[in-house]
C-alpha cells in the first residue's frame, strides 16, 4: 500500500488552519495516486490534535509524542518525522509552507534523500506521479517540478489549497514515541508571543497594507489599523515603510518579507514595485488605493480607487463598519 | 573563529524574466546578475562576527564561471578567502547543490556556516538546512539576531505570531534573514584588495538530482482590473463590487 503523509501542524492540541488545507489536499490526491492518507501530528498535544483530522476526511493518524519532541527543535522533529516516513514507506509527504516547514523541509530532504519542492501553489497527478507547481523568481515565473526520488516532499502555500470539511468521519489515532534526537540539536529557550490577538499575516483571509503614501507612522496607524480592525484583517506594510522604522519587520510583505495569499488584499499608498508584488500577487482579490493613476499597483489590482488615502480610507472604514 | 559563508549569483530582483529556448530555464540575455540579497546579510554577519572574535571568513559559491564576479564582491566587502566550486552547466536541485557544498565545506572545518534565507531565483530556502543535516550540525533558519559566545550561538527568529530564541552548539548553521544587519558596501580599498586575492577553484563532487524542472512558464496575466472611481465618492461602488462581484466581503 502506498501512503501519503499529511503533516498537520498543531499547537498545544489544536490544529492550525493550514493543517486542514494540507489534509484536504492529501485526501483529494489519494485516489489519483492510489494511496491512502495518514495524518501526522507531532509535539506536545499531538494526539489531541490528530483526533480532529476526521473533520477533513482523514481516517488514520499517527501522533508523535515523547521527551525528544516535547519542546521544539528542528533536528528532533525532522528526525522523528523521517523515521515515520521510512517506517511507513511513504511515497508522498505534504506539509504547509510555514515557519515550521522552513525549518523541516531541507532536513527531511536529506534524511529521505529526495529534494523537496517548497511553497507549492498546485499539485497534480500525471501518469500516476505527483507534479508540483511553484512560483520562482519572486513569482515572475512558475516552475513545474517532477519528483524522481522514492518520496515526493512538498510544502503547500497557506491559503491557496481549499480546506474541505467532511461529515461523520472519525480518525483512528496511533500515538507513538519519537525516535531519539540527533547528537547535535538546537534548544528552544523561549517563545514570546507578538501582536497578541491579532490575525497572523500569512494565515489572514484579509490584509490591509500601507506604504510610503501614508506619510508617517502616526497617519499609518490612524488610517490603516481601524480599517484592518473593521475588516477583521491583518496589517501589512511595504519595505519602504519597514525600512523607515514605521512598522516592524514582521509586517513586511514582498520578496524580502512575507509571501501572502489572502482572499482580499488592500494596497494603500503602495506604488506596486516588483518586489512588493512578489509577496502578494497570488492574492485572490486585490484593491489598490493610490493618488497616482499611473502607479504600477493598478496593473495587478482587480479594483482601484484613484485618490488620497487621507480621504478614502476614513470613508472606507466607516462604510465597512456600516455593513455589519 | 572560522566562518564559512555560502553565496549564490542570482538575477537582480528588477530583472525581467523571459523563458529560455529549452522551456525549463530563463533566457539570461540582458539579465543583470547580483549577489543574492539575503547572502549579503550572511556575508555582513560573518564579517562582524569575525571582527569581534578575530576570525576569518571564507566565501564559497557553486556555479558557472561568471559567479567569480560575486565572489569578488564578497572579497571586496572584506571576506578573507574565496572558493569557487565549478558547475558544468547541468541543472542541480537543492539536495544535489547541498551535497556539493557540504563536500566543499567539510575540509575547511568551520565553527559557523552562514547562508542566506533563500536564493532569490528558486526561492526554496532549503540548502542551508540540508548542508547542516549532511554535516551533522545544528541549524536555525531565518535568523534576525545572532550572538556567539563560549561555544554557543544564541539566535532569534520570527515565526507566525511569536519570536523564538534558540541556543545552538557550535559548529552550527544559521540562515540569515532581513533585519539581522545592514550590509556594508565595498569601498575602494576593499575593491583594490579583492583584485589581488586568488580564488581557489575546485571541481564539484558527483551528486545526482532527484527532481527535475519539467517546465518553466510565465504566470497567467491578471485580468485587467477596473478603476472604480476617484476619491471617497467611489467607496460605495467599491464595496458593492467586492461583495457582489468578487464575493470577497
Ligand atoms: C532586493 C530588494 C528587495 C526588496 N524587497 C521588498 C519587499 O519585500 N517588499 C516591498 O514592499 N518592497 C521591497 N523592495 C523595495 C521596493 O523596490 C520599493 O522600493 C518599495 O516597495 C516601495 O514602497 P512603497 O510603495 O511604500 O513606496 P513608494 O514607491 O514611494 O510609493 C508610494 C506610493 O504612494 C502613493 N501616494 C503618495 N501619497 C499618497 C496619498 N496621500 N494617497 C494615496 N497614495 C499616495 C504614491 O503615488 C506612490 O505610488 C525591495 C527592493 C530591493 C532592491
Ligand atoms: N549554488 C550555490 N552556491 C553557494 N551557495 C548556495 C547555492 N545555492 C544556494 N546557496 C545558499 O543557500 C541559501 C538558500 O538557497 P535556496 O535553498 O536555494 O533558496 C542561499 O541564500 C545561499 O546562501
Amino acid at each position: 500500500m502506498a501512503f501519503i503523509l499529511a503533516l498537520a501542524e498543531q499547537d498545544g492540541g489544536k490544529l492550525k488552519k493550514v493543517a486542514g488545507e494540507v489534509a484536504s489536499e492529501a485526501v483529494r490526491l489519494s485516489s489519483a495516486l492510489g494511496a491512502s492518507v495518514i495524518g501526522v501530528t507531532i509535539g506536545a498535544g499531538a494526539a489531541t490534535a490528530a483526533a480532529q483530522l476526521g473533520e477533513f476526511g482523514v481516517g488514520e493518524a499517527i501522533a508523535i509524542e515523547g521527551a525528544s519532541v516535547a519542546t521544539y527543535s528542528g533536528e528532533s522533529f525532522a528526525a522523528a518525522l523521517a523515521a515515520v516516513a521510512k517506517e511507513k514507506g511513504a511515497t508522498v509527504m505534504l506539509l504547509g509552507a510555514t515557519s515550521l516547514a522552513r525549518d523541516l523541509l531541507g532536513r527531511l530532504g536529506v534524511l529521505l534523500d529526495s529534494s523537496p519542492a517548497a511553497d507549492c501553489v498546485a499539485l497534480k497527478v500525471e501518469a500516476g506521479k505527483l507534479n508540483a507547481r511553484r512560483p520562482v523568481y519572486a513569482g515572475k515565473a512558475l516552475q513545474n517540478v517532477s519528483f524522481g526520488g522514492a518520496v515526493a516532499i512538498a510544502s503547500l502555500r497557506p491559503n491557496v489549497f481549499a480546506a474541505t470539511k467532511v461529515q461523520g468521519k472519525t480518525t483512528t489515532v496511533a500515538t507513538i514515541a519519537a525516535t531519539a534526537p540527533p547528537a547535535r540539536c538546537g534548544r528552544l529557550i523561549e517563545r514570546v508571543a507578538t501582536g497578541a490577538g491579532r490575525v497572523e499575516l500569512t494565515e489572514a483571509e484579509r490584509i490591509v497594507s500601507g506604504g510610503r503614501g501614508l506619510k508617517n507612522p502616526e497617519t499609518f496607524a490612524k488610517l490603516i489599523e481601524p480599517l484592518a480592525t473593521a475588516l477583521g484583517a491583518a496589517v501589512g506594510a511595504s519595505r519602504a515603510v519597514v525600512d523607515a522604522g514605521w512598522r516592524p519587520h514582521g509586517e513586511q510583505v514582498g520578496q524580502t518579507g512575507k509571501t501572502v495569499a489572502p482572499k482580499l488584499y488592500f494596497a494603500c499608498g503602495i506604488s506596486g514595485a516588483i518586489q512588493h508584488l512578489a509577496g502578494m500577487r497570488t492574492s485572490k482579490t486585490i484593491v489598490a488605493i493610490n493618488k497616482d493613476k499611473e502607479a504600477p499597483i493598478f496593473k495587478v489590482a482587480d479594483y482601484g480607487i484613484v485618490g488620497d488615502v487621507e480621504e478614502v480610507l476614513p470613508a472606507l472604514t466607516e462604510a465597512v463598519k456600516g455593513m455589519k | 573563529m572560522k566562518i564559512t559563508v555560502c553565496v549564490k549569483r542570482v538575477p537582480s530582483t528588477t530583472a525581467r524574466i523571459k523563458i529560455g529556448a529549452d522551456g525549463r530555464s530563463i533566457d539570461e540575455t540582458g539579465v543583470e546578475f547580483v549577489l543574492n540579497p539575503y547572502d549579503e546579510f550572511a556575508v555582513e554577519e560573518a564579517l562582524r562576527q569575525a571582527e569581534r572574535s578575530g576570525g576569518s571568513v571564507t566565501v564559497i559559491t557553486f556555479g558557472g564561471e561568471a559567479a567569480g564576479k560575486e565572489l569578488r564582491t564578497c572579497l571586496a566587502m572584506g571576506a578573507h578567502d574565496a572558493v569557487h566550486v565549478t558547475a558544468d552547466g547541468s541543472a542541480r536541485d537543492a539536495l544535489a547543490t547541498a551535497k556539493i557544498l557540504a563536500a566543499a565545506i567539510q575540509p575547511t572545518a568551520p565553527e559557523l556556516v552562514l547562508f542566506g534565507r533563500q536564493a532569490m531565483d528558486g526561492d526554496q530556502g532549503q540548502v542551508g538546512l540540508m548542508v547542516a543535516t549532511l554535516l551533522g550540525m545544528a541549524a536555525l533558519p531565518d535568523v534576525v539576531k545572532l550572538e556567539i559566545a563560549g561555544g554557543t550561538a544564541k539566535a532569534e527568529r520570527e515565526i507566525e505570531g511569536a519570536i523564538e530564541r534558540f541556543e545552538l552548539p557550535l559548529p552550527c548553521v544559521i540562515t540569515c534573514n532581513k533585519g539581522l544587519n545592514e550590509p556594508r558596501l565595498p569601498n575602494m580599498k576593499g575593491i583594490m584588495a579583492a583584485k589581488k586575492k586568488t580564488i581557489a577553484v575546485v571541481a564539484a563532487c558527483a551528486a545526482a538530482t532527484t527532481t527535475t524542472v519539467a517546465a518553466l512558464e510565465l504566470p497567467p496575466e491578471r485580468a485587467a482590473g477596473k478603476i472604480v472611481g476617484e476619491g471617497a465618492a467611489a467607496v460605495p461602488a467599491l464595496l458593492r463590487l467586492l461583495r457582489d462581484e468578487a464575493h470577497a466581503l
